[in-house]
């Protein structure tokens, strides 16, 4: 055994030589690699941890949410419809709610503006988010101005702003009393955005749900189980950036791979040659070539995936902020909470690791297996 | 036998350790920050709890849907609340035009519905 691992820590030594006397290639090659890593660990850890976050958030959404449509748009809902669907069994509460949306030309931005279920601030007054505050450098005890449908301008006291910490879902909103909410839209007293329904049982959603359509035809109901679902769909592995960045790295990892399995330099073919003169085995290239193999992608991977996790988790995923910014003025600031599975990491170490090894280990092994003088000679 | 100990000898000079020694050093740096990555994790997860626990709070409180991450347009802001025509909302064939489209596709909901309209 010790004789075993005496031998091995001499081809580790060799390797290690023959590693450092292509220094300049190796390094290169070992931060392209890293850098793949790195967007496919990036995009990994961002989308697992916004999936992980919004479910963790919106376990607390409205169980259910009905609207009403109107030529395939959804359209202002009767307040007279929540009466009818508290009416059903099973339903706790079915209150209407009133939000919607303000263009701010000033700033460029878009809010909403809502009246919140409970505790809404008094005429005059609004409570805004921090993207706002930050956008518009308002403050607690200034005057906001927003320009009504009536083409009126009002003033509003910003009588305080939502905590920081819960930007990620208020950075643009501007809580507001109902009868500011009506004056500003111009919005009817009988009509509300949309119905927000609370059940006495989780499992009957499905069917109150069924039921609510069979009695108002014109509505569509928005389970709680959805709005995750559609938090899911977005930061799924499948989903638009995290597929186009996907396909990009699998195509650099590919050409990578493919150059490394086409063949060996000339350099390389003629060190093994000289190694089988010299009276090394074919076991023992081989065991070389997988070192070398091993040492470059494990390094690669080790620094592309604690580099993915410092960008995501410690630099907010500053290089995917523009990306998910789009035209939007307003963004949250927001520290993402790693959530990390050791199951996708290890898939990412088996996308990555073995295919390389091995893309290392064949065309040694065509090379020692042939005459060490032809191989010296071509 | 003399070969190696020239060997020993060069390879002293210029590395007082093996080099396969500070490969394997090396190598046990990194699963040890790895595993340090995994231990970090953890204990942010759980240190952000009571800030995680503040924003489901506001979400229960002020009844919201959505996160705010893509605000540029309407159907992005409350994705989970668009309806099937809010991308085309400038006429019937517009072509989505916010680049949130190309991030954020509608959710699977709404695709399973066109589905059945087309």
């Amino acid at each position: 055994m010790a004789s075993w691992i005496e031998k091995q820590r001499s081809i580790m030594d060799f390797t290690v030589s023959s590693l450092l006397r292509r220094k300049g290639k190796n390094i290169a090659l070992l931060l392209v690699y890293a850098l793949v890593v790195f967007l496919l660990g990036s995009a990994l850890f961002f989308t697992q941890a916004m999936k992980r976050e919004a479910a963790l958030i919106l376990q607390d959404a409205p169980e259910m949410v009905v609207q009403r449509l109107q030529g395939g748009r959804y359209d202002p809902i009767p307040v007279a419809y929540a009466e009818k669907i508290s009416n059903i069994r099973g339903v706790i509460s079915a209150g209407p709610r009133l939000w919607g949306y303000y263009f701010d030309s000033h700033v460029g931005a878009n809010y909403t503006i809502m009246v919140p279920p409970a505790n809404p601030p008094s005429r005059g007054r609004i409570i805004i988010g921090n993207g706002i505050a930050r956008s518009r450098s308002v403050a607690r005890r200034h005057i906001m101005s927003l320009r009504g449908y009536d083409g009126l301008i009002r003033n509003y006291t910003v009588a305080g702003t939502i905590p920081s910490a819960s930007e990620l879902v208020s950075a643009d909103l501007v809580l507001i009393a109902e009868a500011d909410y009506r004056e500003l839209f111009q919005f009817p007293a009988a009509l509300a955005t949309d119905i927000a329904v609370a059940v006495r049982n989780q499992r009957e959603l499905p069917t109150i749900a069924h039921k609510v359509v069979a009695m108002l035809p014109d509505t569509r109901p928005i389970i709680r189980e959805e709005m995750v679902r559609t938090y899911n769909a977005v930061f799924d592995w499948r989903g638009g950036m995290v597929m186009v960045l996907l396909i990009a790295a699998l195509a650099a990892f590919v050409i990578f791979a493919w150059d490394k399995a086409s063949g060996l330099s000339a350099e390389e073919k003629r060190e093994i040659g000289i190694l089988k003169a010299i009276g090394w085995e074919t076991s023992d290239i081989i065991t070389i070539k997988t070192y070398e193999g091993l040492f470059v992608s494990f390094f690669s991977f080790s620094g592309g995936l604690l580099a993915a996790y410092l960008h995501v988790f410690f630099g907010s995923a500053f290089l995917f902020a523009p990306a998910l910014k789009g035209w939007s003025t307003l963004y949250p600031d927001f520290r993402i909470t790693p959530f990390v599975d050791p199951y996708q990491v290890a898939i990412l170490f088996c996308l990555t690791v073995v295919p390389y090894t091995v893309a290392t280990i064949v065309p040694s092994w065509r090379a020692a297996i042939v005459d060490p003088d032809a191989v010296m000679r071509s | 036998m003399i070969r190696r100990d020239c060997g020993k000898k060069r390879g002293a000079a210029r590395f007082p350790v093996r080099k396969s020694t500070l490969c394997l050093l090396l190598l046990g740096i990194s699963v040890l920050l790895i595993g340090l990555m995994f231990a970090h994790a953890r204990v942010q997860r759980q240190a952000a709890g009571p800030a995680l626990a503040l924003i489901a709070a506001t979400v229960r409180d002020l009844g919201l849907t959505d996160l705010a991450l893509f605000m540029e347009a309407r159907y992005t802001r409350h994705l989970s609340q668009a309806d099937l025509h809010s991308a085309f909302q400038d006429h019937p064939t517009a072509l989505e035009h916010f680049p949130t489209g190309a991030i954020a596709g509608p959710p699977g909901r709404l695709r399973r519905q066109n589905g059945q309209l087309d």
